[in-house]
C-alpha cells in the first residue's frame, strides 16, 4: 500500500512538473505572403469549405492538405489541448478565440504574410474578442435561429422562440422538435425567450435566469425529438422533424438539395439570439505555421470568399467577396440580416467560470 | 416423452425462430436497401448498385479502409505474440508475478471502451508531453491507435489461447520432452501445433475487436488517421443514407468471411472454433 | 494442470526438482514478460494517470491544472444530476441484461438440445452476427426505426400513424439487446451443453414437475453461464457509448456518454477521469463476484 502511494506521489510530481512547461516556439514572424513550410493539417468543422477550394489550394502552392474535421468547438480544443495532434489551422468560434487566448494555444499572426487582410469587412476587424485580430482572422459568420418546415406547421406562425419553448405552441409539435446539443447555444435560447441576454447573465452572475432557463429547457424537453448539432438541417428536409434549432448555412445548404424547398424556411427568431463568427487561427503545436498563414490569405482572397460562401451558405466577413457572391445569397435577410434584426443579435461571450453551471443546467435538463 | 414436453418443446422452438428473426432481419433489410436506386433510403425504386460504386470510388472511404487494415494487421500480429506466450507462462509455469499478470489480463477485457479510451487519450496527452520535451516531435495518429489496440487485444489471445492449453492433455508434451529434450522443438512441434487453432481463433478475435473499435481509436487518432468506423460513425451521427448502407454491407459481408474462415479452422468437433470462442467467454 | 503432473512426477527425483523448478520459473517469467511490460506501460501507466488527473484543477477557462490537488471530482459524484445518470445507466443495462437472459435461456437450451449436425449449423448462425460489426448492427436499427425507414414507410403506405421509437430509451435498449445478446447465448449454451442430462433425468423422476426439476437441477447447475453471460451483457451495456449515441438522440443520458461529454463538451477532465475511475471500480466489483461465484468452472 504505502508503496502504491509513494509511486502516486512520484506520479504527481512528474506530471506537475511537466504540465505547463509548454513553450510558445512556433512563430510566423519569418513568413512571407505565399510562402510554405511543409504540407498543412487543417484542422475545420464538419463540411464548412468547398472541397475545390483544397485542391485549388493544392494546387497553387504544390503542397498538400490534410483536412480534419471536428464537430464543436470542445471537441477541437480537446484535441489541441492535449498537444498530443497536430494542427497547423483550425476554426474556433468567438468565444473559443477569446479562451484559446487566454490558454496561451494561439500563435501571433503575422500581418505581412496575410496581404488580404484588407479585403474584410469592417465590421468583422474589430471583433470583441480578439480586438486588434492579432490571433485570428474571421472565416464565416452566421446566426443561429429556427429551421421550420412550413408545409408540417403552417404559413402563419410567430417567428419567436415560443416555437421551441410555449408550451401552447409547441405542445402541438411534440416530437418533432430537435435542438442543438450545444449547453451554450441551447442555454442562450431559453434566455433569450426568458427576455435576458448571455453577456448580463454573465455581467451580474445571474443564477436565478440560469435556473430559470434550464426549467424552461426541461418543460421542452419532453417535446424534444432529438438534441443534435449536426444533422439539423437533414432531419427537417427528411421530415424527422419539423422544427429544429440550428445554425443558417446548415439550413440553407441542406435545403438546397431538398425536393420540398419551397416549404422549408430559416428564421432569425424576434427575441433576437446569437450570432457568431468563425475565425482561423494557428494553435501554438503547429508546425508549418507558414502554410497556415498563406491558407489564410488564401481564402481572404476576393473570389475564394465568395467560392466558400457560395457552397456553404454562411455569411462572408470578406468585403471584397460581395461581388462574386450569389446575389440571391447577399440579399437573403435571413443569411446577411440587416438593421433590427442584428441588433437584437450577441456573440457567445467567453462564460469562464459560469461554464460548468450552464453546461450542468443543460445536462440536468435533459434528464 | 410425454404432450406436455412436445408443447414445450413448440414453445422452445418458437421462441428459437424468434430470435433468429430477430438477429437476421435487421442485417437483412439493411442489405436489401443497400440495393436501392432511390437517393431516399427507405422507398424503394428498383435495384441499383450505383451505391456500391459510388462508395468504392470514395477516397474518404479508401483512406480509412486502408488505415483500418494497417491497424488491425500490426495489432493483431503483435497482440496475438504476446498474448499466446503469456497465456504460455500462466498455464504452464509457476514463476513470480503470475497472479498480478493474470489478473492484469482480464482487467481491459472487463473495463467498458469508453474508460479504455479516456486512459489511452490521458496517457498519450502525457507522453508526447515527455517525449517533446526531449526533443522530438510525436503525434496522435496510426502509431497510438495500433499501440492502443494491441493493448486490449493481448487480452482477448490470452484467454482465447488459454481456453485451448486447458482442454489439452499435458502426457503429449511429456512425451515430446523425452523425446526431443530440447524444450524449443518441443514447443515448435508438439505444442504449437496442439494450440495453433486457439492461437488462430485469438487471432482472429483480435482482428475484429480492431475492426470493431470506434471509441478508442475516436480519442487517440489525430490528422488523416480515421479508421472505417470511426469514419463510418461520424456519417452515422449525420444520419441514415444509402451509401452507408452500402459500406454496412460490404462490412457484413467482411465478417461473414471471417466466420467462413474461422470454420476452416476448426479441427474436429471438439476443438471447434465456436467452442474456443465459448470457452473464451466462460 | 501439466506442470503440477511434471512436479508430482518430478518428486521421486529431489533433487532434479529443483533445478527444474528454477528453469520452469526462469522460462515462464520470459515468456510473460513482454505481455506485462506492455500492460504496465500501456494499460496500469494509463490507469494511474487517470486517477491522479481525477485530483487535479479544472481552470475557469476549462483546461486542466496539474496542481493545486483536491477532491472535488470525486464531490461532484455526488451531484444529484449524476446520481441519477448512474442510476439510469444502471437499470437500463440491468433490464438489458434481463431481456437477453430471458431470450437466450431458451434460445440456448433449444440449441443445446438437438443432433449434433443441426447443433452446428444453428451455431455457426449464431456466431455470424457475433462477428458481425458493432457498429454497422446497431446502424441498422436506426436505419429501420428512422423517419425515412422500411417500418415508417409500411405504415405510411398502410395508411397508419407512425411508431415514434428511435431517439427513446426504448430505442436504446432494442439496440443494446441486439447489439450484446450474442454474448448472452454462447455462455448459456455451453454451460447447458455440459449438463449432466441423467442428474436432470432423475431429478424429473424426483420432483414430478418439469418446473420444479428445471429450478432444482438444470438452474443451478448452468449458473456459471448465466453469471458469464450476464456480465458480459451488463458490463458494456452500462458504459455503453456507441448505441445511446446512434440511436438516443442525446437525451436521457447515460454514463459513457456523460464520460465522453466532459472530455469533448464540457471540458471538465478531472471529473471524467473521476468517472472513468469509479465505472472501473464497478467492473472491478462485478469481476470480484464472477470470481467468488463462478470460480471453480473456469
Amino acid at each position: 500500500m504505502k508503496r502504491w502511494l509513494g509511486v502516486l506521489v512520484a506520479l504527481m510530481l512528474v506530471a506537475a512538473a511537466c504540465g505547463g512547461s509548454e513553450e510558445a516556439a512556433v512563430s510566423t514572424s519569418d513568413c512571407g505572403p505565399g510562402d510554405t513550410d511543409g504540407d498543412l493539417s487543417f484542422y475545420n468543422w464538419a463540411e464548412y469549405i468547398d472541397p475545390d477550394l483544397i485542391d485549388a489550394f493544392e494546387a497553387e502552392y504544390g503542397i498538400s492538405v490534410e483536412y480534419t474535421e471536428y464537430e464543436s468547438n470542445e471537441e477541437m480544443l480537446a484535441q489541441v489541448e492535449a498537444g498530443a495532434a497536430v494542427y497547423d489551422l483550425v476554426v474556433p468560434s468567438d468565444y473559443m478565440v477569446d479562451t484559446m487566448i487566454q490558454e496561451d494555444l494561439l500563435v501571433k499572426l503575422n500581418k505581412d504574410a496575410i496581404p488580404n487582410l484588407g479585403n474584410l469587412d469592417d465590421a468583422f476587424t474589430n471583433l470583441p474578442f480578439d480586438e486588434a485580430g492579432d490571433f485570428s482572422v474571421p472565416y464565416q459568420w452566421g446566426t443561429t435561429g429556427i429551421g421550420v418546415n412550413v408545409g408540417a406547421i403552417g404559413e402563419g406562425f410567430d417567428p419567436s422562440w415560443a416555437l421551441l419553448f410555449d408550451a401552447d405552441v409547441a405542445d402541438q409539435y411534440q416530437g418533432r422538435i430537435s435542438l442543438l446539443d450545444d449547453p451554450l447555444e441551447a442555454m442562450v435560447a431559453a434566455l433569450h425567450y426568458a427576455g435576458y441576454t448571455l453577456e448580463e447573465v454573465i455581467a451580474d452572475n445571474n443564477l436565478d435566469a440560469i435556473a430559470e432557463a434550464e426549467a424552461i429547457l426541461a418543460e421542452a424537453n419532453a417535446r424534444v425529438a432529438k438534441y443534435d448539432s449536426v444533422n439539423f438541417g437533414d432531419d427537417l428536409v427528411t421530415g424527422e422533424v419539423d422544427i429544429a434549432h440550428g445554425w443558417s448555412g446548415g439550413f440553407f445548404a441542406s435545403f438546397a438539395e431538398a425536393d420540398n424547398a419551397d416549404e422549408l424556411v430559416y428564421i432569425i427568431p424576434k427575441e433576437g439570439g446569437v450570432r457568431w463568427v468563425d475565425n482561423m487561427a494557428i494553435p501554438v503545436t503547429a508546425e508549418h505555421p507558414c502554410s497556415a498563414s498563406t491558407m489564410i490569405n488564401f481564402i481572404l482572397d476576393a473570389e475564394n470568399g465568395a467560392t466558400l460562401t457560395n457552397w456553404n451558405y454562411y455569411g462572408s466577413p470578406n468585403e471584397a467577396s460581395e461581388a462574386f457572391i450569389l446575389p440571391e445569397i447577399l440579399e437573403d435577410e435571413a443569411i446577411y440580416p440587416s438593421g433590427d434584426a442584428l441588433e437584437n443579435l450577441e456573440f457567445i461571450p467567453q462564460v469562464g467560470e459560469l461554464g460548468l453551471e450552464l453546461q450542468d443546467a443543460f445536462t440536468r435538463s435533459k434528464s | 416423452m410425454t404432450t406436455r414436453t412436445t408443447s414445450l418443446d413448440r414453445a422452445l422452438a418458437a421462441n428459437t425462430w424468434f430470435v433468429y428473426a430477430f438477429f437476421y432481419l435487421p442485417i437483412l433489410v439493411l442489405v436489401v436497401f443497400s440495393f436501392n436506386a432511390s437517393t431516399r433510403v427507405g422507398i424503394w425504386r428498383g435495384f441499383s448498385t450505383r451505391w456500391y460504386g459510388e462508395v468504392l470510388r470514395n477516397p474518404e472511404v479508401l483512406d480509412a479502409l486502408k488505415n483500418s487494415l494497417i491497424v488491425a494487421a500490426l495489432s493483431t500480429v503483435a497482440a496475438t505474440v504476446i498474448g499466446t506466450a503469456a497465456a504460455l507462462a500462466i498455464d504452464r509455469y509457476r514463476f513470480r508475478g503470475r497472479r498480478g499478470l493474470d489478473g492484469i489480463l482480464y482487467l481491459p477485457i472487463i473495463i467498458p471502451d469508453v474508460t479504455m479510451a479516456v486512459m489511452m487519450l490521458l496517457f498519450f496527452a502525457r507522453a508526447f508531453a515527455l517525449i517533446d520535451a526531449a526533443g522530438p516531435r510525436f503525434q496522435l495518429g496510426i502509431g497510438s491507435i495500433t499501440l492502443s489496440h494491441i493493448a486490449f487485444n493481448i487480452s482477448f489471445v490470452a484467454v482465447v489461447v488459454r481456453a485451448r492449453l486447458g482442454q489439452l492433455d499435458g502426457s503429449l508434451e511429456e512425451a515430446a520432452r523425452d523425446l526431443y529434450a530440447n524444450s524449443w522443438q518441443t514447443f515448435r512441434r508438439v505444442t504449437l501445433p496442439l494450440i495453433l487453432p486457439g492461437v488462430l481463433g485469438g487471432a482472429l478475435l483480435a482482428l475484429t475487436l480492431s475492426l470493431d473499435d470506434v471509441v478508442v481509436t475516436a480519442f487517440v487518432s489525430g490528422p488523416g488517421s480515421t479508421t472505417l468506423p470511426v469514419y463510418v460513425f461520424g456519417l452515422v451521427r449525420r444520419g441514415v443514407s444509402p451509401a452507408i448502407n452500402a459500406i454496412s454491407t460490404i462490412m457484413l459481408v467482411a465478417s461473414i468471411g471471417l466466420v467462413a474462415l474461422s470454420l476452416v479452422f476448426q479441427r474436429g468437433p471438439k476443438a471447434s472454433r465456436n467452442t474456443e470462442m465459448i470457452k473464451e467467454t466462460t | 494442470m501439466t506442470s503440477e503432473q511434471r512436479t508430482a512426477a518430478l518428486i521421486a527425483e529431489p533433487g532434479l526438482e529443483a533445478a527444474a523448478t528454477a528453469a520452469d520459473r526462469k522460462r515462464g517469467l520470459l515468456l510473460a514478460l513482454p505481455a506485462y511490460v506492455y500492460l504496465l506501460l500501456f494499460f496500469v501507466l494509463p490507469f494511474l494517470i487517470v486517477f491522479v488527473y481525477s485530483f487535479a484543477t479544472r481552470s475557469a477557462t476549462g483546461a486542466t491544472r496539474l496542481s493545486d490537488w483536491n477532491l472535488l471530482a470525486y464531490q461532484k459524484l455526488f451531484d444529484s444530476l449524476v446520481v441519477q445518470i448512474v442510476w439510469r445507466s444502471f437499470w437500463i443495462a440491468s433490464l438489458t441484461t434481463i431481456i437477453c437472459l430471458v431470450m437466450a435461456y431458451p434460445f440456448a437450451y433449444y440449441i443445446a438440445t438437438r443432433r449434433p449436425a443441426v447443433r452446428n449449423v444453428l451455431l455457426v448462425l449464431v456466431m455470424i452476427p457475433f462477428w458481425s460489426n458493432f457498429l454497422i448492427r446497431t446502424y441498422a436499427w436506426r436505419f429501420i426505426l428512422g423517419t425515412d425507414g422500411p417500418i415508417a414507410t409500411l405504415t405510411d403506405a398502410l395508411g397508419m400513424e407512425p411508431v415514434r421509437l428511435l431517439f427513446t430509451n426504448a430505442a436504446v435498449m432494442i439496440g443494446l439487446v441486439y447489439g450484446f445478446l450474442p454474448f448472452m447465448v454462447l455462455p448459456l449454451y455451453a454451460a447447458i451443453e455440459r449438463l449432466d442430462w441423467s442428474l436432470v433425468e432423475a431429478a424429473r423422476d424426483l420432483y414430478a414437475s418439469g418446473w420444479s426439476a428445471f429450478r432444482k437441477v438444470t438452474l443451478p447447475l448452468t449458473r456459471s453461464g448465466i453469471i458469464a453471460g450476464s456480465l458480459l451483457v451488463f458490463v458494456p451495456s452500462f458504459g455503453a457509448y456507441v448505441t445511446p449515441a446512434i440511436l438516443g438522440g442525446s437525451k436521457d443520458l447515460l454514463l459513457g456518454s456523460y464520460i465522453v461529454t466532459q472530455f469533448q463538451q464540457a471540458r471538465n477532465w478531472p471529473f471524467g477521469s473521476a468517472l472513468s475511475i469509479v465505472v472501473m471500480v464497478f467492473m472491478l466489483a462485478a469481476l470480484m463476484i464472477r470470481a467468488r461465484t463462478g470460480a471453480e468452472e473456469v
